[in-house]
């Protein structure tokens, strides 16, 4: 697993401390209007997520498949995930360990797809400030996402992002896993775990 | 449903939310959970993923008779990946017992109204994004990836996000050559390729009312590249008299939006278009044709959902009946389904096509979905799908250029890019009738 700790330090400079550590992620950053044939490209649909998987990317970033690491993110231009409605291009980035997208805007199908297949997706309007092979932390309640390390890996006190805020039920959904494990505590499970709505 | 003057004015999109949720006013912005009238899968993100996943969720399908099958992507098999797709698609057609499959018989979008199974004011969700087509006939359908549709299977529920109208009033009419196609890429070419989902587009005015359903599909269809929610056409007397011809009865024509509902309105004038075409990789790179320089092309590719439908296979037999295509061209021409080929067969369209050249392909998404291998790399291509992001042909060196189909047959006829009205005059209408 590609995740470090970074020093409680760093991370005071927020609004309130983290007294915790927080995982950080590698930054793989993508132009604007990233669409859902270059994350699942047609001609592998028919194949399962792994096979898609390694195809995904690959007319825009030929070495991502090969390189994405479990706990990478994406950060991406306008407009990210539009085109089809087909959830491989959200369950892609999930089998490469992707753990989620910051972008200023989404496909409207990816956006429901990703958070269905368990994928978090922030909605952050500067989103194109952050570069290629930095390293951010992200938090999904507050809605915030910052750059933590350089390209170089070099610990930064870099700019803290606002994000959109992640309607609730959306982040339960998320949280349990995505949608099917959620319906299966809905159908099997205890009482009362609704969709938060 | 609601009182009229109980509540403030509201949109179709409104109106149809406040049917399938049971709320009297639902606001845009509000999330709220929508009963489901029908539920449309096929075979590529149907039955190969939902049965695991309803396996694993011990659940039966809600209402199997809201659910519509249809076979159209890996069709005709191409190899044994695409036969064994197939055969998945088909087994849990027949272990479910599901009364309403369309197996080979062309695009869910096409066959789904012409099936009878779409009427104005319902709420239907599609395994597709393309399933906001069901829009011109004032049914609001939203498009789903594979989990959320077995959401959808096990519940018959979905939850939506209300949207915002936005109002594409087009007045005016259009010029010969130039159809909804040119309109829809006008329209994207300045709204971009993602107005948002929190958006529904409604179509309108007399440009609009003047277009047949065929066309109006064609508006509603590519709402999903403007990056809409829906794409809505309150449904009139030319709605009545489609659906009355697929067999459908007691049509509900008073679906629409409130003189004074709320949204942004949006002005164009049908009369002043020109043919457009939409430059590689985006169709948002939409300008004049007679704009762009000039282009050869090696491939040109009438196919698809939105771009072969009985009225574009009828723009390219009035642009080609008689004549031959460029040497240097190959002409694909799929028809969207078994009804569209058949009636254009009768009608003599395709003996014309043929004749100028074209290949018939077989009814189904095909080269679309990237399958097949028709488009070599490198190659330059222009065609009547509604999308062409690199790739979405099968080729990713492909350059694909998305026109209307009477662009697509008149760029076939000179081997270049080429602005129908340059080999259109409005005499030859009974060449092909």
């Amino acid at each position: 697993m590609d995740k470090t700790v970074v020093g409680s330090g760093l991370l005071q400079r927020g609004r309130r401390a983290v007294t915790t550590g927080v995982a950080s992620h590698r930054v793989w950053r993508l132009p604007a209007d990233v669409d859902t044939d270059a994350l699942a490209p047609g001609r592998w649909m028919k194949y399962g997520a792994e096979v898609i998987a390694r195809h995904c990317l690959e007319s825009l970033r030929p070495q991502f498949a090969l390189q994405a690491r479990p706990g990478d993110v994406i950060v991406a231009g306008a407009n990210f995930g539009i085109g089809s409605s087909r959830e491989q291009a959200a369950s892609a980035l999930v089998h490469l360990g992707i753990v989620a997208v910051v972008a200023p805007s989404y496909g409207g199908l990816f956006y429901r797809n990703a958070f269905n297949v368990g994928l978090p997706l922030l909605t952050c309007r500067d989103a194109e400030a952050i570069a290629d092979g930095e390293t951010v932390s992200f938090d999904l309640e507050r809605g915030i996402v910052r750059c933590v390390a350089d390209t170089s890996g070099q610990e930064l006190a870099g700019p803290l992002f606002s994000c959109e805020p992640i309607p609730p039920f959306l982040l339960a959904m998320v949280r349990a896993g995505g949608l099917l494990p959620q319906l299966k505590r809905r159908l099997h499970g205890p009482l009362g775990d609704a969709a938060g709505r | 449903m609601s009182n009229p003057i109980a509540t403030p004015p509201q949109t179709l999109a409104q109106k149809l939310i406040a049917r399938a949720s049971g709320l009297e006013h639902p606001r845009p912005g509000e999330f709220v959970t929508c009963r489901v009238d029908l539920a449309m899968c096929h075979d590529s993100g149907g039955p190969r993923r939902l049965k695991p996943m309803l396996a694993e969720l011990g659940a039966p399908i809600w209402d199997r008779n809201r659910v519509v099958l249809v076979i159209d992507h890996y069709v005709p098999a191409e190899d044994e990946d695409a036969r064994r797709i197939v055969r998945i698609a088909r087994d849990w057609a027949r272990e479910q017992a599901l009364p309403h499959v369309y197996d080979s018989v062309g695009i869910s979008h096409v066959v789904l109204p012409q099936c009878g199974h779409i009427r104005p004011g319902m709420l239907c969700v599609g395994g597709d994004s393309h399933a906001s087509t069901a829009g011109a006939f004032g049914a609001y359908m939203l498009g789903v990836g594979s989990t959320e549709m077995v959401g959808v299977l096990v519940s018959g529920e979905i939850w939506v996000q209300v949207p915002q109208t936005v109002f594409m009033r087009w007045s005016g009419r259009l010029a010969l050559g130039v159809s909804a196609k040119d309109m829809m890429l006008a329209m994207i070419g300045r709204f971009g390729v993602n107005v948002g989902h929190d958006h529904a587009i409604e179509y309108c005015g007399e440009a609009v009312s003047a277009l047949s359903m065929n066309e109006r599909m064609t508006l509603t269809n590519m709402s999903a590249e403007l990056g809409a929610q829906v794409g809505l056409i309150a449904p009139d007397d030319e709605t009545r008299t489609w659906l009355w011809q697929a067999g459908e009865r007691d049509i509900e024509l008073d679906w629409r939006s409130d003189e004074d509902a709320p949204g942004v309105r949006h002005n164009f004038d049908a009369s002043t278009l020109a043919p457009q075409i939409a430059l590689p990789h985006s169709p948002a790179l939409a300008r004049d044709v007679a704009d762009i320089e000039p282009t050869a092309i090696q491939v040109a590719y009438i196919g698809g959902c939105t771009g072969a439908k009985l009225d574009d296979l009828r723009a390219a037999a009035r642009v080609l009946a008689g004549y031959r295509i460029d040497p240097g061209v190959r002409l694909l021409v799929a028809p969207a389904s078994t009804h569209e080929r058949d009636v254009a067969e009768r009608e003599g369209i395709l003996r014309h096509l043929q004749e100028s050249g074209a290949s018939i392909l077989a009814p189904s998404c095909g080269l679309c979905a990237g399958h097949g291998d028709g488009i070599p790399e490198d190659s330059t291509v222009i065609s009547s799908i509604a999308r062409n992001g690199k790739g979405r042909l099968g080729a990713d060196s492909a350059r694909v250029f998305l026109a209307s189909p009477y662009t697509v047959a008149a760029s076939a006829l000179r081997g270049r890019i080429t602005d129908p009205r340059e080999v259109l005059w409005d005499g030859d209408v009974e060449v092909v009738h």
